[in-house]
């Protein structure tokens, strides 16, 4: 974001431009102030129009939840709770939400211990080879994605009996997401002080106690960023599951979205739309929690 | 009960039953890549010595406290605390405490967790290492900021908070690596003189390390001065001042630098510095022979104006800079052959630039130094106060 | 990374070498210790990301398929089935509307718009911006498989709000546009990731240079031209490498059009998947698999080569490397930070 000293910065210089060699005859004056309006309301037509881009999608998200019969089009609702309560009702929304759950918990546990060891003693013991193996591994963690991997992730998870099964997703999402978690919890690692190591061990600290006492309060921060960056990935993955879970009862949300329909084969709209910002709150949530406490100070962003 | 007595009754018992002498034998460590940070140091440091390690950046004085420590192992060489050989021991085992130059006050703990962690680390109840932390820091005037975080202390009490951490677990030896350096100067300054006074109080061996000469000189009992990781004297301050064993012991010493000048004996017996001619400095002189080339060493402190009409033998030449130190003035000579030479001057001294001024350099303050080597016999009656010379003479690299 | 991952250290007081010895080991883990920390990372990650990728490889030169005989022995038919590829018209078209795909919606539409977001938005302050800044974080944020709804009720042929809008009741866009619907749709979700990474930019532009600018007498425009872009350039490339990457390897779009009518939006993530799984054809799959990964590799690598020489160039540590997508992440572009300072 644009700290606002160069913001000013800019803008004087616009404001200086629109105006620069004020001429004395009144006509030209006059002439430059129409043209400074008409740019100033173009300006303004195109962020409407911009605006109006981004958020009309949105609206039937926001409406369709709260309307007693929602419909395809966005509009205002008669306002209801009920949908909600059908929700809590659904066995396939409340299972899938609790599958997601158990997948970015699962995942967020397993990357956060993994990739926090690795950082660790990537960052503090120099390991031959260290920094090309790092590199590779992002490289190869930034070419192997799981539309271009598909078919042996499939076969592997076959192979190994995993298809099925929730370890399945969240080993294969694991393995995806540790090279980046590893770079960004080693940059947190690198700069965290030394002598805080140092100075616990001169006291007598095993390597595993000044992990524990030292190193892991101190690189919280970090841990809870990987923390979240990985639910907020696995959350929102749709692929992986799609692809290895084969069960209804145990696709996560963004699996079963898709099968909602009533008995006459229509998508269930209701179910749908609430379901759908239930689905979302916790990633908003997240975001919102994340970007307040630590700016944007965050690597790998959130998304859905 | 002063706090001097209460050390000793309670947090340090007394030296004599846990001597905590340091011995430092052929100690030697080679970096991968060759670089040799320590080059075969041999020295003792006493029991309840404060004693500095001091050198510009570079020269392994961190290295060789990080060694002590154990965060670093010695290539080759040993090292005795007490009469126990440590070289191979962890840093735990060494029963010794460090206070590091960035504190390493641990960010999520407050200052009496801080000052318990050692304790807790060594299994201490939990009762007791918190009365044993509280107490810990009372004596060091933290008893009023025990529930604050680091982050909530200024940097004098950040410094005292890891006195009191290092203290509370009552070692052998202290090591403090740059102990003053993060204090801004005002603050630096009493905290040096509260360093001073607990290290006494205490009575327990301390190794710091520093960078800064002034700082070396007024905390430390006894200073190693090293470069390139070797030592190049090692003595008190005074000596180290007075005495230095080399032109680069003499020149990194001081607040104004030596005045190192080219000298060339002559045929009388007497040197020939920047086209004045001096006695050869010395009680005895040392011999000199026709022609040989030499450096006259002589501080900025110990040259003073000569009035009208003094005929000692004096340098001599055009006043070129004047500046103020407040209480003096660093007068910056220009010498007929173009060398400069400094001397400080009385505040009331009338110098102007475009002057010219004659410097006489003060009985028995005068140095010669020989291929790097000092020549100059201790002049009688100028002895610094401590009979004992440095034990060691440092090795010539 | 050699240098910049020492240089993240403070430099040792004392001469010691920069970047430490292995003795500068701070917790006293040693060689043994250190390797067992790594060893649990290190085999997931060569189970499920390495492994992958090569046996990928190697599928791709086999007949495998899903049933059948080849399902049980497969045989090696070497480079037969790359042969086939790009002889494949169902291939290349897929290929060539990826690319209409990523340079109609990153190249041109995230990247573009996401600049004139920034642009406008760097001095601003207020409820227009922030609402406009939320709206578009928003979008980016959504699960996808959400925002895959969303689009597909938005342009739905009978109900959807765009026909009520327009006033065109039975436009079917996805039928009719399918390209176009899924282009605007990717517009409408990655912006975001321009925008951060475009004002993290603007603002990291000196002042002195603008006001140097503004002394001499340069317009708006000048400003940009001379000022702005000569010093942003290097977020500029990032970024649309990043976005291209992303936006070839995103599989949503599946979940709006499925790649129909008839192919007509059928990009290369969606023609592996249907090529692969829906007929069955592992090894041909994997074949176009691994052209996928050349692809990425490419690209990855200009990355990662221009971001390694910004490192040194400018001496700091190894912060912020984007995160790449891990397997299944081909979803959505990945950060608010600013990876572009890393190529300045």
């Amino acid at each position: 974001m644009s700290t606002p000293a160069h913001g000013s910065a800019l803008r004087a210089d616009q404001d200086r431009a629109a105006a620069p060699h004020e001429a004395p005859g009144g006509a030209s004056e006059g002439r430059r102030a129409v043209l400074r309006l008409l740019r100033g309301v173009g300006a303004y037509v195109l962020v409407a129009l911009v605006l109006a881009f981004f958020a009309l999608p949105l609206l039937w998200l926001a409406a369709a939840p709260f309307d007693r019969n929602p419909g395809i089009t966005a509009s205002l609702p008669e306002f209801t709770l009920r949908n909600f309560e059908r929700l809590w009702h659904s066995t396939d929304a409340v299972h899938s939400l609790a599958s997601s759950l158990v997948l970015a918990v699962g995942s967020a546990v397993l990357v956060v211990g993994c990739s926090a060891l690795a950082a660790y003693a990537l960052s503090r013991v120099r390991i031959r080879g260290r920094d090309g193996i790092l590199y590779a591994l992002l490289l190869l963690s930034s070419i192997v994605t799981g539309t271009a991997a598909m078919v042996p992730v499939f076969l592997l998870a076959a192979g190994l009996n995993l298809v099925d099964s929730y370890l399945g997703v969240i080993l294969v999402l694991t393995g995806g997401l540790l090279p980046a978690a590893i770079f960004i919890l080693k940059d947190f690692m690198d700069t965290t002080p030394r002598s805080y190591e140092e100075s616990a061990r001169v006291f007598g600290a095993s390597p595993l106690r000044v992990l524990k006492d030292v190193v892991v309060p101190v690189v919280r921060p970090g841990l809870a960023t990987v923390g979240v960056w990985t639910v907020a990935q696995v959350w929102g993955n749709f692929l992986i599951p799609f692809l290895l879970l084969r069960s209804p009862d145990k696709s996560p949300a963004a699996v079963v979205m898709y099968t909602f329909y009533t008995e006459g084969g229509q998508p269930d709209l209701a179910l749908i739309s609430t379901f759908s910002l239930l689905y979302s709150l916790p990633v908003v949530l997240m975001f919102l929690f994340v970007s307040r406490r630590y700016g944007f100070r965050f690597h790998g962003g959130i998304k859905g | 009960m002063t706090r001097a007595a209460h050390a000793a009754d309670t947090a340090h018992p007394a030296s004599p039953a846990r001597p905590a002498d340091l011995a430092l034998d052929r100690l030697t460590k080679v970096y991968p890549g060759g670089v040799r940070a320590l080059d075969g140091l041999e020295l003792t440091v006493r029991d309840g010595e404060f004693f500095a390690l001091l050198g510009p950046s570079g020269c392994g004085k961190s290295t060789l406290l990080r060694t002590i420590a154990g965060l670093e192992t010695a290539t080759s060489g040993t090292l005795h605390i007490g009469g126990r050989d440590v070289t191979a021991l962890p840093p735990g085992a060494r029963d010794i405490a460090m206070v590091f130059q960035d504190y390493a006050l641990f960010p999520h703990m407050t200052v009496e967790e801080n000052i318990a962690y050692p304790l807790k680390v060594r299994k201490t109840g939990r009762a007791e290492r918190t009365a044993r932390a509280r107490e810990t820091a009372a004596e060091l005037g933290l008893g009023h900021l025990t529930g604050r975080r680091p982050g909530q202390l200024s940097g004098g009490q950040q410094q005292r908070a890891a006195l009191a951490r290092a203290m509370a677990c009552r070692p052998r030896v202290f090591l403090f690596d740059e102990p003053l350096s993060n204090l801004d100067a005002r603050m630096r300054l009493e905290a040096r003189t509260f360093l001073k006074k607990l290290q006494r109080e205490l009575g327990v061996t301390t190794v710091f390390v520093t960078h800064d000469q002034a700082e070396a000189l007024a905390l430390a009992d006894r200073i190693a001065v090293m470069e390139t990781g070797r030592l190049r004297q090692v003595g008190t301050p005074a000596e180290i001042f007075r005495r230095p064993a080399g032109t680069f012991v003499a020149s990194f010493i001081g607040s104004t630098p030596m005045n190192l000048l080219d000298a060339r004996a002559t045929a009388h017996g007497t040197l020939r510095v920047c086209g004045a001619v001096l006695p050869v400095p010395g009680d005895p002189p040392p011999p000199v022979t026709d022609g040989e080339k030499l450096v006259y060493g002589i501080r900025p402190e110990y040259l003073d104006p000569a009035g009208d009409g003094d005929a000692r033998p004096a340098l001599e030449g055009t006043v070129e800079v004047v500046e103020s130190l407040g209480s003096a003035q660093l007068v910056t000579l220009a010498c007929a052959d173009g060398t400069g030479v400094q001397l400080v001057v009385d505040e009331d001294h009338e110098a102007r630039p475009g002057d010219r001024m004659r410097a006489v350099p003060r009985a028995g303050r005068a140095l010669l130094y020989r291929d790097d080597a000092l020549v100059t016999a201790p002049a009688a009656g100028t002895g610094n106060g401590t009979p004992e010379p440095a034990r060691h003479t440092p090795r010539e690299g | 990374m050699a240098t910049t991952a020492s240089s993240a250290e403070p430099a040792p007081p004392d001469g010691t070498p920069p970047g430490g010895p292995p003795e500068q080991d701070a917790a006293g883990l040693g060689r043994r210790g250190a390797a067992l920390f790594v060893v649990p990372a290190l085999v997931l990650v060569a189970l499920f990301l390495v492994l992958p990728a090569v046996w990928t490889l190697y599928l791709g030169s086999t007949d495998y398929r899903l049933t059948g005989i080849p399902a049980v022995d497969p045989s090696f038919v070497g480079t037969d089935n790359l042969t086939r590829a790009l002889g494949d018209s169902g291939f290349l078209r897929s290929l060539w509307l990826t690319l209409l795909f990523v340079l109609g919606s990153a190249v041109i539409g995230q990247a573009g718009l996401g600049f004139a977001l920034a642009w406008w938005m760097r001095e601003r302050t207020g409820w227009l911006k922030t609402t406009l800044e939320a709206l578009v974080m928003l979008a980016w944020i959504l699960p996808s498989s959400v925002v895959a709804f969303l689009w597909i009720a938005f342009l739905d042929r009978d109900g959807g709000t765009l026909n009520a809008l327009l006033h065109t009741p039975g436009a079917a866009w996805l039928l009719d546009h399918p390209m176009l619907s899924i282009v605007v749709y990717n517009i409408w979700r990655g912006t975001a990731f321009s925008m951060m990474l475009y004002s993290a930019a603007l603002g990291n532009v000196p002042a002195s240079h603008l006001e140097t600018a503004r002394l001499a007498g340069a317009n708006g425009w000048q400003l940009l031209r001379d000022v702005v872009l000569p010093c942003v350039r290097g977020h500029v490339l990032t970024n649309l490498l990043l976005i291209s990457l992303w936006t070839f390897n995103d599989f949503t779009p599946f979940l709006i059009t499925a790649g129909g009518p008839d192919g007509a939006s059928e990009i290369l993530p969606v023609h592996i998947y249907k090529t692969a799984l829906g007929n069955g054809e592992l090894g041909y799959g994997a074949a176009l698999s691994f052209l996928m990964l050349l692809i990425n590799l490419v690209v990855a690598v200009i990355y990662l080569r221009l971001l390694g020489r910004g490192r040194r160039a400018r001496r700091r540590p190894a912060a912020d490397v984007p995160a790449p997508r891990g397997p299944g992440a081909g979803d959505a572009p990945g950060r608010p930070d600013d990876p572009g300072e890393a190529t300045a």
